[in-house]
C-alpha cells in the first residue's frame, strides 16, 4: 500500500504526483475514498482512472494504492450473486445506502453468504500439486466448483472446511493456498488446449436452434436498432438455453430491465433440470446510467467468472447486452486520456481489445483434464441501425454467427426479428452430426426446404409489385401462403407465451408436419384441384 | 456550506464561458463557484477540471461583461437543489428565479441535481397505467408509471400542442398525490406564452421549469436536472407519482453539443459528443420505481427530429434508452388529423404491464392488437393501391383499406379527452362496424 496525493482532475481521470506504483493497481481516491486503476505512470506522475462519479473530490486529498490490480474472487458462493461491473455486491451498496447506489467508504470485495463451507478434499498431505491443479471441491447448487492451487509443491494440510479469508491448504515450503482466488480480470485463465466446437446449444428459440444454429463454445453477435428486440431475445435464451450456468451482463443498458428479469428470474425454473432459474444465474449489471469506467470492466468480470467455471467442467453461457455500450466506454476513457482516435473517435485499438475478447470463448479441455466450454451471445447496438459502423464490423470479424435482427420485421409485429436471409451461422460443417442427433436424419432435408421457400417467396414478392398478386400462378400462390406459414408458424414466437420456449422435438414435429401439409397441397393442386380445394389443406394449422 | 468560501482574483484567461483561475487551493471537480463581475453583478460556474492550482471553470451565466479583474468565489459545494413541498405549483427559470411573481419558498433539504443510480436490485418493474387522454397512446401505446417514452416529433409538427394537451389532461386513477413536472428547454417567447396559459389553468399539482431560449445555453442542461431532482423528492420522499414532461430534447442535445465543442472534446456522430448516451442516460434512467415504495417517475421527453430523421443521433440514442416511442406523422398532420400519431412506428415496451383486467380493460390488450393488425394491413394496401388502382382488388381488400381511413378518422383523430374506456369503445366498435 503506497499513498500519494491527488493533483489534477478532469472528467474521470486522476493525476497524482506518486509514480512508484504498477499499472493495474488499484486505488481508492479522496475522502470518499473513490474506487479507481492506474492507467498510466511516467517518470514524475501517474495516471489513474476513476470508476465512481468523481464530483466533490478535490486536489490535495490523498489517494491510496494497493499493490494488487483489479481482480475478481472466484469460488464457492458465487452463483446466484448479482454484482455491478467490478463484482461488488450489489446487497451491499443496498445495506449501506438504501435504494440509491452511491460511493460507499471501502473496497469492497466480495464475501460468501456462508461463512464456513464443507469442502472435500482431493489431495491429501504428502500429495504432490502443481499450479491450476484441483485440490478439491465444494458443492454449490448442485455443481462441484473447484478450488484450484496457485501454487506448486508438496502438501503439508489440506482442512475440510473452508473459512472465506483462512488458507486451506499448507505446502512443505509453508506456502499457503487459500481457497478464493483473486483473478486479475484482464488475464485469460490458463487452459490445456482448446477444442472445436461441434455440440449444439439448444435455445428453445426455433430460429435459431434450426436454421442458425449455435454450437456450445460458439460466439455469436445479435446486431439490431433500437426496437428490434435484442434485448428480450437475450433474456428469453437466458432463461432456456440448454447450459449449466447463465452469465448475464447488462451492460449499459436499461435500469427497468434489469429489475423485470430480476423479477422473472426469482419466479422461474430451468426447464431442462426444474431448478429455480436463479440456481444457475450469475447477474452482472452496470445500468447505462452507472458509472462508464466501472461498465469498461463489467464484460471482463463476466468472462472471467465464465472461464472459473469453465475450468470446473461446466457449459457457461454469457449474455452480454451490449457490447456497443462497452465500446463507448472505451472511447469516453480513451479520449479523456487523450489518446489518438480511430474511426468515429473509437480508440484504434478496438479490434484487437474485442477480438482477444471473443477468444476467450470456446470449448477447452481443462488443465485439469474436464471439458468445459463458454459460448457468447452479444448484442451490438448500431447507432441508427447502421451495420457499417466500428464495433459492428469489429465484431463480425471476430464471431462465428451473425443474428441480425431486423427493423421491418419488428415493425411488423415479427419476433424474433431475426433477418432469415441476412443472418448466417458458420458452425454448420461443425455441427452436423449434433444437430442430427436432436433434429433425426432428415434435418437437413427440411432446412433446405424452409430455406427453398423463403428464397422463392423473396423472388415472388418483386414479381408480385410488377405484375400484382392476382396474376400469379396457383403454383406460386402455394409458395407464397407456405412461405408465411414457416414464417409466422414456425419462426416467430412469442416471448410471452408458453411458445416462448419450443424444445426440439417439438421444432422439428412442427416443420414435419408443415413440409406435409404442402407436399399433400402441392399433389392436389397438380391433379387439378382449384386453388380455394388446395387452401383448405392447411387452412386450419 | 459557505463557512469555506475562499476568493480569488487570478483570473488567467476567458475562453467562450470557460474560465481558467490560477493559484487555487484545493479546489474540486463539480465545485460551484460564484463569479462577482467588475461591475458588481453575479453568475456562477462549476469546476470543470483541476490541474494542480489552475481550476477551469465552467462559467453557467452569460459571460459578457466578463474580465480578468473578476472576483471568483469557491463555495466548497456541489449544485444542489432547494426542496421543500411548497415548490408544488410553482414557475422557475432555468437559473432558479421563480417566474410567477411570488417569493422564492423556503428550502427544507437540498439535494444534488444529478442525483444517484437507482440500484437495480432495488427497482421495481414498471406498472399500472397513467391516462394521457390520447387514444393513440391509452390504446395502443399505454404509458405505464415508471417509463420513459418519448414523443418524436418534426420540425411543424403540433407537438407543443400535443404537450399541452397531455399537461392538461394526464390523470392517474385513484391516485391522490399526482404530480406533473414540466421542463421546458430552450423555448421562444411565443411558445412560452401558450405554455404560461396551459400551466396557469391546470387541475393537477405542477412544477414548471423554463428555460428561454435566451438564456445562457449550459442552462439548459441544468432544467432537466432541476426537474428531476424533484421528481426523486416528490416520488421519493413524498410517494408521488410524478410525470416528468420534458421538451424539446432537441434543444437539450444541442446545447450539449455545443458545451462540448467550446471545451475542445472529441467530436463524435454529426458533432455530438462521444457521451451523448451516457448523457441522456444520467436523466432517462432517472424513471422508475422503487421496491417497497408507492412513489413514481415517469418520463414523457418530446423531441424535434433533425430532417425528419429518426436514425439521427438525438432520436437513435433517444431510442436506445427509452422504453418505446410515439412517433408523429407528417402525413397525418397534412390530412388534418390530430394528434397526428404514426401508430405503426410508435410503441411502448412495457403497455402489458399497464392494460388488462384491474387496470385498463381485460380485453385491452385483444382490441389493441386488432386495430393495430387491421391498420398495419390497410397502410400496405393503400400503398399497393396507388400502384394498381382500387378495381383490381378483392372486396375485402377494399374494406381494409376503408378501415385505414375511417381508424385514422375516428380513432386517432380527437378534440377532446378521452378516458381509457371511452377510448376502447370507439376501437371496439370500428372493429364491429366493419367485421373483418
Amino acid at each position: 500500500m503506497k499513498k500519494g496525493i491527488i493533483e489534477g482532475i478532469w472528467g474521470h481521470i486522476i493525476v497524482s504526483s506518486q509514480r512508484d506504483v504498477k499499472i493495474g493497481d488499484r486505488v481508492l481516491a479522496g475522502s470518499a475514498n473513490l474506487s479507481g486503476e492506474v492507467l498510466r505512470v511516467s517518470s514524475d506522475r501517474s495516471v489513474i482512472m476513476i470508476y465512481e462519479d468523481p464530483r466533490g473530490l478535490g486536489v490535495s486529498e490523498e489517494i491510496i494504492f494497493f499493490d494488487k490490480p483489479i481482480s475478481i474472487k472466484l469460488g464457492h458462493g458465487v452463483i446466484s450473486s448479482i454484482t455491478d461491473g467490478l463484482q461488488r455486491p450489489l446487497n451491499y451498496f443496498k445495506k449501506e445506502c438504501g435504494d440509491f447506489i452511491k460511493p460507499v467508504k471501502s473496497l469492497i470485495e466480495f464475501e460468501p453468504q456462508e461463512k464456513e463451507i464443507y469442502f472435500q478434499p482431493l489431495k491429501k498431505s504428502g500429495d504432490l500439486v502443481q499450479a491450476g491443479e484441483a485440490i478439491g471441491f465444494t458443492e454449490e447448487k448442485g455443481f462441484k466448483i473447484y478450488v484450484f492451487s496457485d501454487k506448486s509443491g508438496r502438501l503439508e494440510r489440506i482442512k475440510s472446511k473452508i473459512s472465506f479469508d483462512e488458507p486451506l491448504a499448507y505446502t512443505e515450503e509453508g506456502e499457503e493456498i487459500f481457497p478464493y482466488i483473486d483473478w486479475n480480470i484482464k488475464l485469460p485463465r490458463p487452459f490445456k488446449r482448446k477444442i472445436v466446437p461441434h455440440e449444439p446449444i439448444i435455445t428453445g428459440q426455433r430460429i435459431i436452434d434450426f436454421l442458425f444454429p449455435i454450437p456450445l463454445g460458439g460466439t455469436v453477435i445479435f446486431p439490431g436498432g433500437f426496437g428490434t428486440g435484442k434485448t428480450v431475445l437475450q433474456q428469453t435464451i437466458a432463461k432456456f438455453a440448454r447450459v449449466d450456468l447463465v452469465i448475464y451482463v447488462g451492460c449499459g443498458e436499461r435500469g427497468n430491465e434489469m429489475a423485470e428479469l430480476i423479477e422473472d428470474f426469482e419466479k422461474l425454473t430451468d426447464p431442462w433440470t426444474g431448478k429455480p432459474l436463479l440456481e444457475r444465474t450469475i447477474m452482472i449489471v452496470n445500468t447505462s446510467n452507472m458509472p462508464v469506467a466501472a461498465r469498461e470492466g463489467s464484460i471482463y468480470t463476466a468472462i472471467t467468472l465464465a472461464e472459473y467455471y469453465r475450468d470446473c467442467g461446466l457449459n457457461v453461457l454469457l449474455i452480454a447486452d451490449s457490447i456497443s455500450r462497452w465500446a463507448e466506454a472505451l472511447r469516453e476513457i480513451s479520449s479523456s486520456l487523450e489518446e489518438m482516435p480511430g474511426d468515429e473517435g473509437y480508440p484504434t485499438y478496438l479490434n484487437s481489445r474485442i477480438a482477444s475478447f471473443f477468444e476467450r470463448a470456446g470449448v477447452v479441455e481443462t488443465l485439469n483434464g474436464s471439458v468445459g466450454s463458454i459460448t457468447l451471445l452479444i448484442s451490438v447496438s448500431p447507432p441508427g441501425g447502421d451495420l457499417t459502423e466500428p464495433v459492428t464490423q469489429s465484431a463480425l470479424r471476430v464471431a462465428g454467427a451473425f443474428i441480425f435482427l431486423d427493423k421491418e420485421l419488428a415493425q411488423k409485429r415479427f419476433f424474433p426479428a431475426i433477418n432469415y436471409m441476412l443472418s448466417y451461422s458458420l458452425y454448420e460443417n461443425e455441427l452436423a452430426w449434433g444437430l442430427k442427433k436432436y433434429f433425426g436424419e432428415d434435418y437437413f432435408m427440411l432446412k433446405n426446404f424452409v430455406f427453398q421457400i423463403l428464397r422463392e417467396e423473396d423472388k415472388l414478392r418483386e414479381i408480385i409489385e410488377v405484375v400484382g398478386y392476382e396474376n400469379l400462378q396457383d403454383k406460386d400462390r402455394l409458395t407464397m401462403d407456405f412461405a408465411e406459414l414457416i414464417k409466422f408458424k414456425f419462426l416467430a414466437q412469442n416471448s410471452f407465451t408458453k411458445d416462448a420456449f419450443s424444445p426440439p422435438e417439438d421444432t422439428i414435429k412442427k416443420i414435419k408436419k408443415i413440409k406435409d401439409l404442402y407436399e399433400e397441397a402441392a399433389i392436389l393442386l397438380s391433379s387439378g384441384a382449384a386453388f380455394f380445394e388446395v387452401k383448405k389443406v392447411y387452412e386450419s394449422f | 456550506m459557505n463557512l469555506f468560501e475562499i476568493s480569488y482574483k487570478t483570473i488567467s484567461e476567458i475562453k467562450g464561458s470557460l474560465l481558467f483561475v490560477k493559484e487555487v487551493f484545493r479546489a474540486k471537480l463539480g465545485e460551484i463557484v460564484k463569479i462577482v463581475f467588475p461591475d458588481g453583478s453575479t453568475g456562477f460556474g462549476e469546476v470543470l477540471k483541476i490541474d494542480k492550482d489552475v481550476a477551469l471553470i465552467q462559467v453557467y451565466s452569460n459571460v459578457s461583461g466578463l474580465s480578468t479583474s473578476a472576483e471568483v468565489f469557491f463555495m466548497d459545494d456541489v449544485i444542489k437543489m432547494p426542496l421543500s413541498l411548497q415548490i408544488i405549483n410553482r414557475i422557475f427559470s432555468s437559473s432558479l428565479k421563480p417566474l410567477d411573481g411570488m417569493d422564492m419558498f423556503m428550502a427544507e433539504k437540498f439535494m444534488t441535481i444529478t442525483g444517484y443510480p437507482i440500484n437495480p436490485i432495488q427497482r421495481a418493474a414498471p406498472a399500472d397505467f397513467i391516462e394521457t387522454g390520447i387514444s393513440t397512446i391509452d390504446g395502443l401505446n399505454t404509458l405505464v408509471k415508471g417509463q420513459k417514452l418519448p414523443i418524436f416529433s418534426c420540425a411543424g409538427l403540433p407537438a407543443k400542442e400535443i404537450v399541452r394537451f397531455i399537461l392538461k389532461n394526464a390523470k392517474i386513477k385513484d391516485s391522490f398525490r399526482f404530480c406533473i413536472i414540466f421542463v421546458a428547454i430552450g423555448l421562444s417567447f411565443f411558445d412560452y406564452s401558450h405554455y404560461m396559459d396551459t400551466i396557469k389553468s391546470m387541475n393537477t399539482p405542477f412544477v414548471a421549469f423554463v428555460n428561454l431560449s435566451d438564456s445562457p445555453t449550459i442552462e439548459r442542461l441544468l432544467a432537466p436536472r432541476y426537474g428531476l431532482c424533484v421528481a426523486e423528492y416528490l416520488a421519493f420522499e413524498h410517494q408521488f407519482d410524478v410525470l416528468v414532461v420534458m421538451s424539446d430534447m432537441t434543444n437539450y442535445c444541442d446545447a450539449l453539443r455545443e458545451i462540448s465543442t467550446a471545451r475542445e472534446e472529441l467530436p463524435g456522430r454529426r458533432g455530438y459528443p462521444g457521451y451523448m448516451y451516457s448523457d441522456l442516460a444520467s436523466l432517462y434512467e432517472r424513471a422508475g420505481r422503487i421496491r417497497e415504495k408507492s412513489g413514481s417517475i415517469t418520463i414523457l421527453p418530446v423531441l424535434t427530429m433533425p430532417e425528419d430523421d429518426i436514425t439521427h443521433p438525438i432520436p437513435d440514442l433517444t431510442g436506445y434508452i427509452t422504453e418505446g416511442q410515439i412517433v408523429l406523422s407528417r402525413e397525418l398532420h397534412q390530412k388534418g388529423i390530430f394528434p397526428p400519431v404514426d401508430v405503426l412506428p410508435s410503441l411502448s415496451r412495457l403497455m402489458n404491464r399497464g392494460i388488462g383486467a384491474g387496470k385498463t380493460h381485460p380485453e385491452h390488450r385483444h382490441i389493441a392488437s386488432n386495430l393495430y393488425r387491421l391498420y398495419s394491413k390497410g397502410i400496405e394496401l393503400r400503398k399497393l393501391e396507388q400502384i394498381a388502382g382500387r378495381e383490381g382488388m378483392p372486396e375485402k381488400e377494399q374494406k381494409i383499406i376503408d378501415f385505414a381511413e375511417r381508424f385514422e378518422r375516428i380513432f386517432v383523430n380527437q378534440q377532446e379527452r378521452r378516458d381509457i374506456d371511452t377510448t376502447l369503445k370507439i376501437g371496439l366498435s370500428l372493429l364491429e362496424q366493419f367485421q373483418l
